[in-house]
């Protein structure tokens, strides 16, 4: 099911690859979708990874920041990040030209833990930026259709203007084989087609058995809060949600201690965790 | 293990046959009552009776600042030209220093090999030398008194002499290339060594209990104590920058003039530095002071066991003697410990 990927290691650890940005796709005011493909051929073709994982990127010149890894790697070749414009390094990026080259190096953190996963249902609920790691557990998911239970997506956003992935996940409305829940806060210009209200609503659609389900939860954490609510009430056992956790990240192969929650490192031990792991550890949320 | 005595008055003599080896650095004066390891000129210059030099050896592995690689514009990220192969050799090192390389070897292999690391440690011989604890070393507590392993060569004073522990290939040329300024262990030598260790044992002032700690931080996880360590503590950041086994750098880009070139940089970084758990966006995980005191001592005695079975305090004394705001790590101890007695 799943390769163990061969993380790039260069002549310095933490020497980036070469890469260029081959398309950047706008996708709601300061998130742009960057499509990345490394300059060497071999690298291309051999690069892999595992859903929730994520890499460094560089910026020439401005630094280097960590992104969750937005595509699937049963669809190889182009690596995509779906970035939010916040500081320094990111708004070096949303200001390149097009075709720039930019520094790759990962794939970096643990991932969803796919061994454990598969037979099961999927419940994958995001708010706002949240859902960048998890598309690319949704696509792994229906590119190995076989191997899940049940696929179910709920996603939330303020309004239609700020879903991203907005007509990619649309057009999963009418598959069958998942079950695809889209819903807004507000809709002010009465132009969406999917549910209006608030992420945790959509659980009143859906049926599940939480012995046989994973959840994959990512999003702010007000969000968690109310979703993590949720799932204990349907009786969700604490090892079977998975988190992704953001820290403060300047290597991302745990040496320069910057993403320490307690005693884990988000870099090696995370980004995803149980909840489980996350009330045991100090500070984690 | 293979042991030799060196007799005092021929050190000289064997400081300048390790010159084939290497740079000697060795702890030298600095100021009235400081010491450095720095490189040795003169065999007078060195000075075997220290207790700590104020960086540890840590400066030659991971240096306060480095240049990891250089980037251009449309070429990229390139290593810098190779580093010169001058082999080193450090002498008069207490075992305490001696665990703290052990412990960073733990953190810079693994899983993801630090090569700018590796590639120093790998030129550096270590010898080691015995010491008599000061006020402020608690490394018996810590079980960092002794050394078996760790070093090249290893010096233990016997008075009028030295008994010499091998412990490496290279340690073994080094005796090797001054064969005649070494003799044989007599059995008065073994019996002085034995008497020496019992005094050395007997002079240690400072004691803490650490088996169970790990536990008792757990425990005392909200306890008051770390508000006021908190309110005593500036937040200077030198008890990370003397540690030891403290590791963590920042990273950051400097472009030269050209703007289109630069270096990526890291330098000695400090989790008591207000910015260090920032994210993008502004959210502080320590803003508070105290919260970053507490995650200081957390990872040492908590964190690192859970990580590397062991914790990372070397019992060295070099926080609680160069902090400006006489922040003692024997105190806080104490006191979680009869916090969780109550
Ligand atoms: C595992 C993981 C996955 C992520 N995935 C995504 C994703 O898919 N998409 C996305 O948009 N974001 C993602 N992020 C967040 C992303 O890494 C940040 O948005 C990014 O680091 C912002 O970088 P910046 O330089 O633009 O922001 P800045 O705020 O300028 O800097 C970011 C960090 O660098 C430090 N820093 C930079 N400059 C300074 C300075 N002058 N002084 C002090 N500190 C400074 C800050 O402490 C801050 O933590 C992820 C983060 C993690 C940890
Ligand atoms: S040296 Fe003392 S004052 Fe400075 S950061 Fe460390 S504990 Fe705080
Ligand atoms: S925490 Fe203090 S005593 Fe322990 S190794 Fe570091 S500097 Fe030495
Ligand atoms: S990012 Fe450096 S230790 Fe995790």
């Amino acid at each position: 099911m799943y390769e163990p990927q061969n993380t790039l290691q260069g002549p310095s650890l933490y020497q980036p690859y070469p890469a260029r940005i081959i398309r950047t796709l706008p996708q709601i005011p300061d998130h742009q979708l960057f499509q990345v493909r490394f300059e060497q051929e071999d690298m291309v073709k051999s690069f892999t990874y595992r859903p929730g994982q994520f890499l460094m990127l560089s910026v020439l010149g401005t630094g280097e920041a960590p992104f969750s890894i937005s595509s699937s790697p049963t669809r190889p070749g182009v690596i995509e990040l779906c970035v939010r414009q916040i500081g320094r390094v990111t708004k070096a990026l949303f200001n390149l030209p097009p075709n720039a080259l930019v520094g790759i190096r990962g794939p970096y953190g643990n991932g969803f833990p796919l061994e454990q996963l598969r037979g099961n249902n999927l419940l994958l609920v995001a708010g706002g930026l949240g859902m960048a790691p998890l598309r690319s557990l949704l696509w792994y998911a229906l590119d190995n259709r076989a191997k899940f239970k049940d696929v179910i997506l709920m996603y939330g956003g303020r309004n239609p203007d700020e879903m991203l992935f907005k007509y990619e996940l649309l057009n999963l409305i009418d598959r069958a084989d998942v079950k695809c829940l889209l819903t807004v806060d507000n809709d002010p210009e009465g132009i969406w087609k999917a549910r209006i209200g608030v992420v945790t609503k959509l659980f009143d659609h859906v049926e599940i058995d939480p012995e046989n389900t994973f959840a994959a939860v990512c999003g702010p954490s007000v969000m968690f809060k109310f979703v993590l609510e949720k799932l204990l009430q349907r009786n969700f056992s604490k090892d079977r949600i998975l988190m992704s956790l953001e820290r403060n990240m300047q290597c991302g192969v745990g040496k320069c201690g910057h993403c320490m929650i307690g005693y884990k490192y988000t870099c090696l031990d995370g980004p995803i965790f149980t909840y489980w792991d996350a009330i045991n550890l100090p500070e984690m949320i | 293990m293979k042991i030799v005595k060196l007799p005092k008055e021929k050190l000289a003599e064997f400081l300048s046959c390790l010159r084939a080896f290497g740079e000697i650095h060795a702890p030298t004066k600095r100021g009235e009552k400081s010491h450095v390891f720095a490189p040795l000129k003169e065999p007078a210059g060195i000075e075997l009776d220290y207790t700590r030099t104020i960086l540890p050896l840590k400066k030659y592995f991971l240096p306060p600042m480095e240049t990891m690689f250089n980037f251009q514009a449309e070429k990229g990220y390139e290593t810098p030209a190779e580093e010169s192969d001058k082999k080193y050799i450090i002498f008069g090192v207490h075992p305490c220093d001696i665990h703290s390389l052990k412990i960073l070897d733990l953190v810079f292999g693994g899983k993801y090999v630090d090569g700018h690391y590796f590639s120093r440690r790998s030129k550096a011989a270590i010898i080691g030398l015995d010491c008599i604890p000061d006020e402020f070393c608690f490394c018996r507590s810590t079980g960092t008194d002794f050394v078996d392993d760790g070093f090249d060569l290893f010096l233990s004073d016997i008075e009028d002499s030295y008994l010499v522990r091998v412990g490496t290939s290279l340690g073994d040329d080094m005796v090797k290339a001054a064969d005649t300024l070494f003799q044989e262990v007599t059995v008065q030598d073994r019996e002085k060594y034995k008497k020496k260790s019992i005094q050395r044992g007997q002079s240690f002032q400072s004691e803490i209990q650490l088996q169970d700690l790990p536990e008792i931080m757990d425990l005392e996880y909200e306890s008051q104590i770390w508000q006021e360590l908190g309110e005593e503590c500036l937040g200077c950041g030198t008890c990370s920058m003397v540690c030891p086994t403290c590791y963590c750098y920042a990273v950051f880009d400097e472009l030269n003039l050209d703007a289109a070139s630069g270096q990526r940089i890291r330098r000695w970084d400090s989790c008591l530095f207000k910015d260090y758990a920032l994210v993008a966006g502004g959210h502080n995980f320590r803003a508070q002071r105290s919260s970053r005191v507490k995650n200081r001592y957390f990872h040492k005695q908590r964190g690192f066991v859970s990580q590397y079975g062991r914790p990372s305090c070397v019992g060295c004394g070099r926080c609680k003697e160069y902090c400006p705001a006489g922040v003692d790590i024997i105190e806080v101890v104490n006191k979680l410990r009869s916090e969780t007695r109550v």
